[in-house]
């Protein structure tokens, strides 16, 4: 910009330290306005994140009192299905027979559940391929080859602890972060 | 442009003469807006807000587009909708104010921008297309805030989408089933704030589409200027880079001040506490007006309190569209051969002592309650104003004798011009 001023009674303004007062005059002028306008486009990106009252719902809380063996809960947690079961001696008898060596996503059903609660499985019923809910939470669906979930958009079979067996989810159903009380379940 | 000594764009790196080949937008704009569009070099800060109003409309479309990402444009959850954004969303508090303000502010802009072309006569030829267009585009601003008005849905949209359509059944015969098509239903609701919404999403784009055309008109004769002596030769013409762009970059620096200021700390001072209240059909607010920026003619609108011929209510009606569609006759209401109000010692005196006293008493007389004495003086303004478009203007235009002109904007800059230059006032004026 400055190169464009042909002006030799300007250009010929001999300054202490070369620098001339119109260059820094230009160079403050548009470094400020560069600034203030990269400052304006954060809240016109920020706007677009979970507003308030979409992260309030991020925690859930569940009585799970009359919650039998055998038995399972579809809830909601942030908008999408959880998955609460409670396994059957059975269940939880299939899913250690296996040798977590030889799973795609290695874990044991102990890593999945909480101490105290070891026949409680919580999981996120979104199928960790491509975000479809997997059936086997209520009686009578499909639970897959291996008795625990299966996605039917695209065929992943998840185990009694819903690991992820055959298919082409690349993970297990994932554990949300939960605690337990006497009666009530708390996710988030 | 059309000058002859214009800078012509010269691509340097290999990018851009392909590009210049094959898509030249990089010389458009430099033509446009940059070195390559010579402008008067005596330009004041007054020719500072046509760039000011294009500033303002981007800050509109995209504050706009955000605020349109999370408001509900149903009629039972468009006011908590916005509450929502106020409250909930990211850095919504900033966008609503930031439109809302933004609209007073365009339209503060704009009638500056306006009473500019007024006092320098910028509407004469050859720049008359410049000046429908731009009445045009004001025409469409005014139908997209109204429109943007009603949105929030709360006791002034509401009854300000009522009155507004209501003006529409005053036209004889098809009054009425025009004013229920337009809503949609016999009052404003949810069909009325649907269509609303859609059209003051799309006018912005049509307004952005005029506002092209009103810049594309303004450069086959070039910027109009303070002496209103065309350009004659090279001495009378800066390049708009970087003479205007720093100017214009200085006047959007304040402009910005002042509208931070009401951002920041006065985001409400402009509109009206009864629009946070939700729309209620059972209950008309006390007063019951238009945003700041309508008033003169909304007073122009209510000074028609007695039939005459026709209804009352149909002559405020069309006074208020005529107080703007005179607006598209001025290149030819106005006939003085001189331009700027600088020379013009009487049409000066009519536009400071007349016309700007009327419009701001149509200013204050359009926010006021309906009562005496004010409809009064909105009857006498509403007169003046009309008398002053259609009869003192022409007659001062025809009558007054100007001052003498300054020989070329070179002289009018630098005292002389000594420069000889064939074509109209050849002869220098003595020095």
């Amino acid at each position: 910009m400055a190169t464009t001023t042909g002006n030799p009674e300007v250009s010929e303004i001999a300054v202490e330290d070369g620098v001339r007062r119109r260059d820094f005059i230009e160079i403050a002028a548009v470094s400020a306005a560069g600034v203030g306008g990269l400052v304006m486009v954060m809240p016109l990106l920020s706007q677009m994140s979970p507003s308030a009252d979409v992260l309030a719902e991020s925690t859930t809380e569940l009585d799970i009192s009359a919650l039998e063996v055998g038995q399972s809960i579809k809830a909601v947690f942030r908008k999408q299905p959880v998955f609460v079961r409670r396994l059957t001696q059975a269940e939880i008898d299939a899913a250690n027979a296996v040798d977590v060596e030889d799973l795609r996503d290695p874990q044991t059903l102990a890593e999945r559940t909480l101490p105290g609660n070891p026949n409680l499985l919580v999981v996120m019923g979104v199928c960790t391929h491509l975000g479809c809910v997997p059936l086997g939470a209520a009686d009578g669906e499909n639970k897959g080859e291996f008795g625990g979930y299966f996605c039917p958009c695209h065929g992943s079979h998840y185990d009694t602890a819903a690991r992820i067996r055959k298919g082409p989810a690349p993970s297990n159903l994932e554990v949300p972060e939960y605690t337990v009380t006497d009666t009530m379940l708390v996710i988030g | 442009m059309s000058f002859p000594w214009a800078k012509e764009y010269t691509p340097k790196t290999g990018l851009t003469k392909y590009l210049d080949e094959k898509l030249p937008l990089p010389r458009l704009v430099y033509n446009a807006v940059g070195a390559g569009y010579p402008v008067p070099r005596n330009l004041s800060y007054m020719w500072n807000f046509g760039v000011l109003a294009g500033f303002c409309l981007m800050l509109q479309i995209v504050t706009g587009i955000v605020l349109a990402m999370h408001y509900a444009a149903n009629a039972d959850v468009a006011f908590a909708s916005v509450e929502h954004i106020m409250r909930d969303v990211n850095w919504g508090w900033l966008m609503r104010y930031a439109h809302a303000n933004g609209a007073s502010f365009f339209f503060v802009v704009i009638y500056i921008h306006i009473f500019r072309g007024f006092f320098y006569a910028s509407y004469k030829p050859p720049r008359e297309m410049i000046w429908l267009l731009g009445v045009t585009i004001f025409l469409l601003m005014m139908a997209t805030a109204f429109m943007g008005y009603v949105l929030p849905w709360g006791q002034m949209s509401f009854w300000g989408a009522k009155v507004i359509t209501g003006l529409f059944g005053a036209i004889p015969f098809v009054g009425e089933p025009l004013q229920i098509w337009l809503l949609g239903g016999y009052a404003p609701d949810n069909a009325a704030l649907n269509r609303f919404f859609s059209l003051h999403y799309l006018l912005p784009f049509v307004i952005l589409g005029a506002v092209i055309l009103h810049i594309w008109a303004l450069h086959i004769p070039g910027s109009s200027n303070p002496t209103g002596v065309e350009v004659k030769q090279e001495s009378d013409t800066v390049p708009f880079h970087p003479y205007y762009t720093a100017k214009d970059g200085f006047g959007l620096g304040v402009f910005l001040l002042i509208y931070f200021a009401f951002l920041f700390f006065l985001p409400n001072v402009l509109g009206h506490a009864d629009n946070y209240i939700p729309a209620n059909p059972l209950s008309t607010p006390a007063l019951i007006v238009p945003e700041w920026y309508f008033y003169p003619f909304y007073a122009i609108l209510r000074a028609f309190t007695f039939d005459f011929i026709l209804p009352a209510k149909l002559w405020g009606v069309l006074a208020m569209f005529a107080s703007i569609l005179v607006w598209f006759f001025l290149p030819w209401l106005d006939r003085g051969p001189v331009r700027s109000g600088h020379y013009r010692p009487l049409f000066r005196k009519f536009f400071w002592f007349g016309l700007i006293p009327c419009m701001a008493a149509l200013f204050y007389l359009g926010g006021a309650h309906a009562e005496e004495p004010y409809i009064m003086f909105s009857q006498i303004a509403t007169a003046y104003y009309f008398l002053h478009f259609l009869v003192i203007l022409p007659i001062i235009s025809s009558i007054e004798r100007p001052d003498p002109l300054p020989f070329s904007i070179t002289e009018a800059v630098l005292g002389s011009d000594k420069q000889a230059v064939l074509g109209e006032n050849a002869e220098p004026a003595a020095v």
